[in-house]
């Protein structure tokens, strides 16, 4: 009989503590301007991109930790990557639609 | 009535409990990959609209009350917590444990889907509702109504997958109770817990990308 | 030499024998038993769909529009698409063969999740009803493609019943790919390492892998589709700032891969048969192996060929054409290996192998013309035409059809215990491929010369091509109805097959037909290649740079 590895209660509630911390932090640095604290010319969209990176980093905990993934075989670590493989390959050709949409200057294309 | 000697039965099509947890593991995990899938679809749907009408976006988020939904996100990933910790007391074989373990993930997540029934009656009663009877301040632009269909459908299939997870947790807690699940096997306790967790991370992404847009020109 | 299964005569009841009643079936969890219930299920589709076809071909064997109205005529290619491609082609080989073999390929009592085996085939049977009852009542209009805005705000008719329907469907579909991949990981028998698998289970291995990826996508899509004409909002609607090419890439997005999902099964049979039938290792089993899996993967890279002139970007189109030409490449490795399998094989013309060698000659034409119409400037000519039409048909009659029978003739001994009759099963596979062919090359000419699709008039100038399909049509529609009747005359009436009538490698041949409950009387040691077959002449070592 293989042991499952069985997480310390503590390194749950730092992840949870983590989360808090971070959840808090989405919230308030959405209603800064970041780009107006940078120098030079940044794209607004610059929110966005931190906002995207705070919950990625949200649920990379969830995932690791919650859902075992640190300590899990092989295998599901595969699914894991698999599934976000093919998300970013619907979006990317999606996308490459939309946006090169009147690249060429066809009419109608 | 399985006993302390008594491990929990094995399948007859496996060999050992070790085949049998990993394969309710990897079956579960395969099951949150099509759920990524599924939900994908939608994500791209906003990503595509959103990119078109920014400002009706905006307008949009800027309807939605944070705190309410800061508190849910609170509430949620609460209920992520009290669920691994229900799933490390069926590791340590504590049948009483996993129980209130997971009622308390189920108060938590009652009260999430009970914050987001207030949300959607003032929807309701703000005319947010796409749809014939659609207003919003700020634009007469039959566009401005994308943001909410949205929502609603983002927001709607993540409570609906909310409560298949609550009937999934009322359906362990009797079986916890009678001492179904030991340390060998638990993998029930494990597959919900999986799914659970994937519920908060779904609502991890919504949180910001529904309630807090436009938020830094304001 | 593999652990020789006990083969005591009155050991084991067979699964057929081991329990009697309605009861016994519909809540089995055996997946032979589950097998079998598809099976039976499936073909009541295919007639379903079948009697669409005749219907339609019964219409276009004149110019005018005289047996259908244009509304009525709407309906009968959209149910025939829907019946054929949800509830005959994407179960047929997966759920009937796989669900039956799969276990006993690799040495293993059941799959993973037997009670998830049968929940499939209930939804299978939900969904299935539903868009039965949408037949009773009507049916829809909107082509299988369920195209925005058509299906959301114009079509009449049962849209939300039989959208649902295919739903439930896809959940069958979604679970049973999830079962596989769990029992081909997870439940090999000793011995039965990766690269001994037989090729069937790798083919079904990227199948499942495109099921679970690819229909969740299709679902939302079908979802968005439903909530816009229930609650009258705005998804794909202009009038709303919607865009109905969103529709479109999410559809095509599942419905591409679909395909692979449709024809890599047949591949996997494919293997089994050319080299059972020749009596020889298959050449380059690692190449077949592979391309299934590149298949299934750079399936999903290439949905955007069926929109080139739906609206997408120039740019986008080029970047899906030219990934179009890649995906062919993995498809014609198997073909290269399975004609390098034939050469220098010891060749006997049983029934199966006639059905093989007829998809290597419909998958290239089928294949070929696939290539053709991923290159963006020959399909802007011929799309919507029935050139189009032609090429599906080749590859989904021609191939994945083909592939299917083989595999139910190669296999039903192993299944059903008896022998059908040698004679009427090659009657019935040349009248097959005769009538196939005449039925759907004449098609890429009218396509060719401009007849659109889903059209139920014509010009006059069309006329005697397409009284040639319809004529091939009803030749084909006759030979699918012999196997029905010699096979079910075999269950009764047919020879008690021994456990290896064909003289085969695999597990499947080491147990009993049919096998017992658990599969095998002791559980098997791998302890050899697959397909190790012995040649009686000695082999001239051929090393092709491999």
């Amino acid at each position: 009989m293989s042991t499952v590895h069985v997480t310390p209660v503590r390194t749950y509630l730092l992840v949870f503590f983590a989360l808090m911390a971070l959840t808090f932090l989405t919230v308030g640095v959405a209603h800064v301007n970041i780009a107006h604290h940078l120098p030079g010319q940044v794209t607004d969209a610059i929110n966005d991109a931190v906002a995207m990176a705070i919950a990625v980093t949200k649920a990379t905990l969830v995932v690791l930790f919650f859902m075992h993934v640190w300590h899990s075989a092989r295998l599901n670590k595969i699914v894991v990557w698999a599934s976000l493989f093919f998300i970013l390959i619907l979006f990317a050709f999606s996308l490459a639609d939309y946006f090169s949409r009147g690249w060429l200057g066809v009419p109608g294309k | 009535m399985a006993s302390e000697a008594r491990p929990a039965p094995l399948a007859h099509h496996f060999d050992d409990y070790d085949q049998q947890r990993e394969s309710a593991t990897l079956g579960m995990w395969l099951f949150l990959a099509q759920e990524v899938m599924f939900f994908g679809g939608l994500f791209l749907a906003y990503t595509v609209y959103r990119w078109k009408y920014p400002a009706f976006f905006a307008l949009g988020s800027n309807q939605l009350d944070v705190p309410l939904g800061l508190a849910n996100t609170i509430v949620l990933i609460g209920s992520s917590l009290t669920m691994v910790l229900a799933v490390r007391a069926a590791q340590l074989g504590k049948a009483r444990q996993i129980a209130g373990w997971i009622g308390a993930t189920m108060a938590l997540g009652t009260g999430f889907l009970v914050v987001k029934g207030f949300e959607y009656h003032h929807k309701w009663v703000h005319h947010l509702i796409p749809g014939a009877g659609f207003h919003i301040e700020g634009t007469t632009d039959p566009a401005a109504q994308t943001f909410f269909v949205l929502y609603f459908c983002m927001t709607g299939l993540h409570a609906l997958h909310m409560i298949v997870g609550l009937g999934l947790l009322a359906f362990l807690v009797p079986k916890a109770l009678r001492g179904d699940f030991s340390a060998e096997n638990h993998n029930w306790v494990e597959g919900v817990g999986l799914y659970w967790h994937f519920v908060d991370v779904i609502w991890i992404f919504l949180f910001p990308l529904l309630y807090l847009l436009g938020r830094h020109h304001a | 030499m593999t652990a020789p299964a006990t083969a005591a005569p009155n050991a084991l009841p067979s699964y057929l024998e081991a329990a009697h009643g309605p009861k016994s079936w519909l809540l089995t969890r055996d997946h032979k038993r589950i097998g079998i219930l598809y099976l039976v299920a499936i073909s009541v589709f295919f007639v379903l769909g079948g009697l669409m076809a005749v219907l339609i071909r019964a219409e276009l064997a004149t110019p005018q529009g005289d047996m259908f109205s244009s509304d009525v005529y709407n309906r009968l290619f959209t149910m025939h698409g829907i019946l054929m491609i949800f509830f005959f082609l994407i179960p047929s080989i997966p759920a009937v063969l796989g669900n039956f073999l799969l276990p006993v390929m690799i040495g293993a009592k059941d799959l993973a999740f037997p009670k998830l085996n049968l929940t499939s085939w209930y939804l299978y049977m939900i969904g299935g009803l539903m868009t039965f009852g949408s037949l009773l009542t009507g049916g829809i209009d909107t082509g299988w493609t369920f195209y925005t805005p058509m299906s959301t705000t114009f079509a009449q008719g049962q849209v939300l019943v039989t959208a649902v329907g295919i739903f439930v469907a896809g959940f069958s579909s979604i679970l049973t790919g999830l079962n596989f991949i769990v029992t081909i990981h997870r439940m090999r028998a000793p011995g039965m390492t990766w690269f001994r698998l037989p090729l069937f289970v790798w083919a079904h291995y990227a199948t499942s892998i495109i099921q679970i990826l690819g229909t969740p996508v299709v679902a939302i899509a079908i979802l968005l589709v439903g909530a816009e004409r229930l609650f009258h909002i705005g998804v794909f609607d202009p009038k709303y700032g919607g865009d109905p090419l969103l529709f479109q890439h999410l559809f095509w997005f599942y419905s591409h891969p679909a395909v692979y999902i449709m024809i890599l099964p047949a591949m996997g049979v494919m293997s089994e048969l050319v080299t059972a039938f020749s009596r020889k290792r298959v050449f380059g089993y690692h190449f077949v192996a592979f391309s299934s899996l590149f298949i299934a993967v750079i399936g999903f890279l290439v949905w955007g060929h069926h929109m080139y002139v739906s609206g997408q970007s120039v740019v986008a189109g080029a970047i899906f054409s030219f990934l179009t030409m890649l995906v062919a490449i993995p498809s014609a490795v198997k073909v290269f290996n399975w004609t390098a399998t034939l050469y220098k094989g010891s060749i006997s013309l049983q029934t199966p192998m006639l059905y093989a060698l007829g998809f290597i000659g419909v998958f290239l034409i089928g294949g070929l013309t696939g290539v053709m119409l991923g290159t963006l400037g020959i399909d802007i000519h011929v799309h919507d035409t029935y050139f189009i039409v032609a090429h599906f048909h080749y590859v989904m009659v021609g191939s994945a059809i083909m592939g299917y029978l083989g595999g139910l003739h190669f296999w039903w001994p192993k299944i059903t215990g008896r022998m059908y009759d040698e004679f009427w099963s090659k009657v019935g596979a040349l009248l097959i491929f005769v009538g196939f062919n005449t039925t759907f090359f004449p098609q890429f000419i009218l396509g060719y010369l401009g007849m659109p699709r889903r059209y139920h008039m014509y010009p006059a100038e069309f006329q005697t091509w397409n009284v040639l399909s319809s004529a091939g049509a009803t030749i084909l529609g006759v030979g699918y109805l012999i196997p029905v009747i010699y096979l079910l005359w075999s269950l009764k009436f047919g020879a008690k097959a021994p456990a290896n009538p064909w003289g085969a490698k695999g597990l499947e041949w080491q147990t009993a037909s049919p096998p017992p409950v658990e599969n095998f009387a002791t559980p098997p040691v791998v302890t050899e290649e697959a397909y190790a077959y012995e040649t009686s002449a000695p082999a001239k070592e051929v090393t092709v740079g491999v």
